[in-house]
């Protein structure tokens, strides 16, 4: 964890080459370019998944990759199966009492479904970013951006501690807001705030991706460009899926989307279309898509 | 002017006005009826301030106000009733329990005393039990309700909530009759000790503590699980550091009250814990006197000086009221202290 911590401590600097660099290919760079990227994100592949709960076909189908260090974006109308299909990628969806998942969905090659693996296990490397800011309200800011070190049996030593909250918050943007207020309980921030920490606190484990369901639905404006600056930063270190309504957002702040669309209600939701972004939006495939980007529906 | 939003308002003393005016009326009618009593008066009075703010309200600001009107006066009224009882209950209790009331009471056992002593024997008696009591009930309720909430739905959970449902309606009796039954298989029969009093209050004790903690345990809401699970979080660390921290405040005020709820309890431990007049601590030898047992002999066997055990009696009874008052005190003042905003 040490050797992770100062490797990318050092890459913090040139960040913005590094997500320039990142942008280039869907591909996984080759190990030199990963190595000067300064830290290999992890590929999440998913072939042929179907999601149920219980009786209900949620998600049909879907085969998609997100790519490492870039920001892949599910768009698609309320009810499509967005949300569900990026709670399977980090084995949230099967909290769910009747939830099922069939096909399967590999982190760098490695299933995260196999019988041997560990869900726990799979959330610390697959970190999540939830639609409404979650701060734990009996923790402090420090503690709530501690909390997975917390939570997390193993002991780490309070200087190493300060060091990961700072470094965490500093990431999330949030640093200079709250570095005089640390104690404070993590409720008394604002919205916008309350969502960096949020972020904070899902990047101080340092997962290898991060998954965010709609992360700016409950934000202003203002609350939302920081998070979208946030995460066009971020994707220099994390490999990252971003659940959006937000059309534009979309488009500002993605570089792969992925078009979700279901028939019709009742039936299950599908992968339409997945391309670079660009693509997307000006020239789409698919009748549906376009219909949709261009607001005609949806 | 707009007369559709415009309409006459009842001055503000109005009610009051036409509850004394009520009152004073009713009074007349009583009287002039010559079945003057305290209890009819205020029947009446509720009746004829019932009509008159119903057809002064109509007349002057409308049907619906006048209903609003005659519903909050049916409330404040039915609250009034229900405050009766438990108002004379305390000043009754207090009246009489004052006068036994001393240091002596307090400090002092009954061992040897003829028609005086105290009841310190019964005090700490009533603390011992009812603590060895919370000790058994607090871990296995608080367990079960973490069962109930965040695992059990099968099967093993429905059963749970029905056996918790049944239990929640034992006769207190019953429950010292197994506590009774459970010691004397195991020691023999005549057996008498404070811990038998303990086991037959968890027996009530224990589904009070199961179904508040399982309602405050259900409030703790998803997405805190969901945020701490999508850190990589084990499900028994969620539950120890998040869900328990942020329920805290709510499963002590319900702790509180489960105790409150048991502490007066008299039938479970007259089987149990039997009759003594010397003080005992420990649960686990002897017999051991309580409060309620104690107010309850003192006056079903008074001594020689009858007013002094009947006082003794009372006092006992206003010591329980003052312990389960201070009980339900530091529940709110710990409920204040340490709740969590929770959204």
């Amino acid at each position: 964890m040490g050797a992770a911590g100062a490797t990318r401590a050092e890459t913090e600097v040139d960040k913005t080459e590094m997500s320039n660099a990142a942008t280039t290919g869907t591909q996984p760079a080759p190990e030199s370019v990963r190595a000067a990227q300064g830290r290999p994100a992890k590929t999440l592949e998913a072939r042929g998944v179907n999601l149920f709960y219980g009786d209900f076909h949620a998600v049909e189908d879907v085969t998609m990759t997100v790519a490492p260090n870039k920001v892949t974006a599910l768009i698609g109308s309320s009810g499509c199966g967005k949300t569900t299909f990026l709670r399977s990628l980090n084995r949230m969806h099967e909290l769910n009492a009747s939830a099922r998942v069939e096909g399967e969905i590999s982190l760098d090659g490695q299933d995260i479904y196999g019988p041997k693996v560990d869900p726990v296990q799979v959330r610390r490397l697959v970190g999540m970013v939830f639609q409404s800011p979650n701060p734990f309200p009996t923790m402090s800011i420090y503690d709530n951006v501690a909390a997975g070190l917390n939570l997390n049996a193993g002991r780490v030593k309070k200087s190493e501690k300060d060091a990961i909250v700072e470094r965490s918050l500093r990431g999330a943007h949030l640093w200079n807001e709250v570095k005089d207020r640390l104690d404070k309980p993590g409720s008394s921030l604002s919205g916008g705030q309350q969502q960096r920490l949020c972020i904070a606190r899902a990047i101080a484990v340092e997962p290898e991706v991060l998954l965010m369901d709609e992360p700016c639905s409950a934000l202003d404006p203002v609350a939302t460009l920081a998070i979208e600056d946030l995460i066009g930063e971020l994707k220099s270190k994390f490999t990252i899926a971003i659940v959006t309504h937000n059309m534009q957002q979309a488009s500002r702040a993605s570089d792969i989307t992925a078009f979700f669309n279901l028939e019709e209600t009742g039936k299950p939701g599908r992968l339409v279309e997945i391309g670079p972004t660009e693509k997307i939006f000006t020239s789409p495939s698919q009748q549906a898509t376009e219909d949709y980007v261009s607001g005609r529906f949806g | 002017m707009n007369a559709a939003l415009d309409t006459g308002v009842l001055p503000d003393w109005s009610p009051y006005g036409v509850v004394a005016g009520s009152a004073a009326l009713a009074a007349a009618l009583l009287l002039a009826a010559g079945a003057f009593s305290v209890a009819l008066l205020l029947v009446a009075t509720v009746f004829v301030a019932a009509i008159v703010t119903y057809t002064w309200s109509r007349r002057v600001e409308g049907p619906r106000r006048a209903k609003d009107r005659l519903v909050t006066l049916t409330i404040v009224a039915a609250f009034g009733l229900a405050l009766i009882p438990l108002l004379s209950l305390v000043f009754e209790v207090a009246k009489r329990g004052i006068p036994g009331l001393s240091l002596e009471f307090l400090t002092e056992s009954a061992r040897g005393q003829i028609g005086g002593g105290g009841a310190a024997h019964a005090l700490v008696g009533t603390l011992v039990i009812t603590g060895v009591a919370a000790l058994i009930s607090i871990p296995i309720g608080l367990m079960a309700a973490i069962y109930l909430t965040e695992y059990g739905g099968g099967r093993l959970g429905r059963a749970l909530t029905f056996f918790v449902d049944v239990m929640t309606g034992i006769p207190s009796i019953v429950a010292g009759l197994f506590a009774y039954a459970l010691f004397a298989l195991i020691f023999g029969p005549g057996i008498r000790l404070g811990v038998m009093g303990s086991v037959a209050l968890s027996v009530l004790m224990i589904p009070i503590v199961i179904r508040t903690s399982e309602e405050v345990l259900k409030i703790v809401p998803n997405h805190l699980r969901e945020a701490s699970y999508a850190l990589g979080t084990p499900k028994w660390r969620t539950i120890t550091k998040v869900v328990l921290p942020t329920a805290f405040a709510g499963l002590i005020t319900g702790m509180m009250i489960a105790v409150a709820r048991i502490i007066g309890e008299t039938a479970p431990l007259l089987v149990t814990t039997g009759v003594v007049d010397s003080i005992n601590s420990n649960p686990f030898s002897g017999r051991m006197q309580n409060l309620a047992v104690y107010a309850y002999s003192e006056y079903r066997t008074p001594g020689v000086f009858k007013q002094a055990s009947y006082d003794r009696a009372w006092a006992a009874a206003l010591t329980l009221i003052v312990i389960v008052m201070v009980l339900n005190l530091v529940a709110r003042l710990i409920y204040r202290r340490y709740r969590t905003e929770i959204r």
